[in-house]
């Protein structure tokens, strides 16, 4: 095949995905009110409970709101992702996939395809969410709309990989609930997204620990750091790997499923 | 040849859903396959459009085993599934788009080819409209189209008519006979449906796996001195039906 083909089928599927998401109009809208409940309403109560010391990136004392916003921005990429993977599993439900599966393409080009679909289009709510966070004076720096940008991407292939690899494993629609209490929420809540680890360290030792090797954490802190326009290499490390181990291993799930259907397992 | 297929067995771990089974199909015709649920028609279309791996045996398409060039081939395969996989949400133009990107065809070639398809099937003013809105006989000649756009030589139709009615079934059944003269292309049609068929179609008899019979429908019928293809069938496989429909 020549390059063109693998060109054309990455702007088929973008084109399909941007498509579909215009048709689901509802999708997007709560895709942002997730986060605005928990920028407006959550933060407002735990403001005061909960005290922010001056950490980096931040060069004084902070909003509670402000701490949260690259947490909930990553939020939307978790959310997206993990939407996708059922969008996938319900495509194969309905049939759809084959569709796809019957492309001369590479299997692995293919999912690529697919995983840099997901990434726009969460990217394009996340910005929207900040556009939304301007509104009620959560406000990062102008240049770090820009700086944030490869972090964000960055993490929406990570999530995007985790949700793919899921849909692989996942054999029917109503085994997803399951992914909202073991992967989503877990992955949430046991991160630096709505508070910060000293503070989760004061109490419980070992749930920082959990904290501090979920890779949401340190995708959270990728955007973070990037919305400052800082680096942190550390958590850039850990989101680029996890994406790549779960990229491999989400094409490993889908060749591996038809190996076991082959079989006639 | 178009297809051959040589010693094929398959099995779902105890059960085997295809048993030695061997055919080949000539260029340009259209071939039935007629086999009530559970033949193995479903696992035989899996395995030659590769959604499965081949266990045991082997299949050429136009003389190049699958397992070898197996993605280039699939260029030569178009496949209407008997679940309908147009996506609903979308314009019959932008499904025909995201398959044609999908093998490599720009949204020009798209039209182009859109154009001509569905002209020839009475749709060309449907193009901008939405699947949701077509009815289930409109949507199985989307399909087909769909099916036909990257010009594939090979058409393989999984129970394509099922659910339509009569006048329907008839359009799709004329509109495919007329594409096998004008394209030369070899159609295998799984059926249930034995009036879909003509005396002088090949067709497959398949029965839990096996290939019962493999000849034209009116030599079929002689030698088992049956009145029709429905009595051949029954006479075959031992199954009682309407005779319209297995």
């Amino acid at each position: 095949m020549h390059l063109t083909a693998y060109a054309t089928a990455l702007k088929g599927i973008l084109k399909r995905e941007f498509l579909r998401f215009i048709h689901q109009r509802t999708r997007f809208l709560s895709a942002l009110v997730r986060p605005l409940l928990w920028l407006v309403v959550f933060a407002a109560g735990f403001r005061a409970a909960l005290g922010v010391s001056i950490i980096p990136p931040y060069q004084t004392y902070i909003t509670y709101e402000t701490y949260i916003l690259p947490g909930l921005c990553c939020m939307i990429l978790l959310f997206n992702g993990m939407q996708s993977s059922l969008s996938m599993v319900y495509d194969r439900e309905m049939g759809s996939m084959k569709v796809l599966l019957m492309s001369p393409l590479p299997r692995a080009w293919l999912l690529f395809c697919k995983l840099i679909a997901i990434a726009l289009l969460s990217l394009a709510q996340v910005y929207a969410f900040i556009g939304l966070g301007w509104l009620v004076d959560v406000e990062p720096p102008l240049i770090g709309l820009l700086t944030v940008l490869p972090a964000l991407l960055l993490t929406a292939l990570m999530l995007g990989a985790i949700g793919l690899f899921l849909s692989s494993r996942i054999r029917q629609l109503e085994n997803f609930a399951g992914v909202m209490n073991f992967v989503i929420f877990p992955m949430f809540f046991l991160s630096s997204a709505l508070y910060p680890l000293w503070k989760m360290r004061e109490s419980s030792e070992w749930l920082y620990w959990v904290c501090s090797v979920n890779p949401f954490t340190h995708a959270v802190e990728l955007v973070r750091f990037a919305l400052y326009a800082e680096f942190n290499l550390q958590a850039c490390l850990v989101t680029a790997g996890t994406a790549l181990v779960f990229t491999v291993l989400a094409l490993w799930g889908f060749n591996s499923e038809q190996a076991a259907r082959s079989k006639g397992r | 040849m178009a297809i051959e297929v040589r010693h094929l067995s398959f099995r779902y771990g105890p059960r085997q859903a295809l048993n030695d089974v061997s055919f080949s199909l000539r260029e340009g015709q259209l071939n039935a396959l007629l086999g009530p649920n559970g033949a193995g028609k479903s696992t035989l279309y899996a395995l030659l459009t590769q959604l499965y791996n081949v266990q045991q045996g082997e299949i050429l398409l136009h003389g190049q085993q699958l397992g070898r060039q197996s993605r280039l081939l699939k260029q030569q395969l178009g496949v209407v599934f008997q679940q309908s996989t147009l996506d609903p949400d979308l314009s019959v133009l932008q499904n025909l788009e995201y398959h044609g990107a999908l093998h490599g065809l720009s949204a020009r070639q798209v039209r182009q080819q859109a154009d001509e398809l569905l002209t020839g099937m009475g749709l060309a003013n449907r193009l901008k409209d939405s699947i949701r809105s077509l009815n289930g006989g409109h949507r199985r000649r989307v399909e087909i189209a769909r099916a036909l756009l990257h010009t594939p030589s090979i058409l393989l139709l999984d129970e394509a008519t099922v659910g339509l009615d009569t006048a329907a079934r008839q359009a799709i059944n004329r509109h495919v006979r007329q594409l096998c003269r004008d394209r030369n292309l070899t159609v295998l049609w799984a059926t249930h449906l034995i009036e879909e068929i003509d005396p002088d179609d090949p067709v497959l008899v398949l029965h839990q796996g096996r290939l019962l019979a493999d000849d034209t429908a009116a030599a079929i019928c002689r030698q088992q001195d049956a009145r029709g293809l429905a009595d051949a069938f029954e006479q075959l496989t031992g199954l009682k039906d309407s005779p319209a429909c297995i």
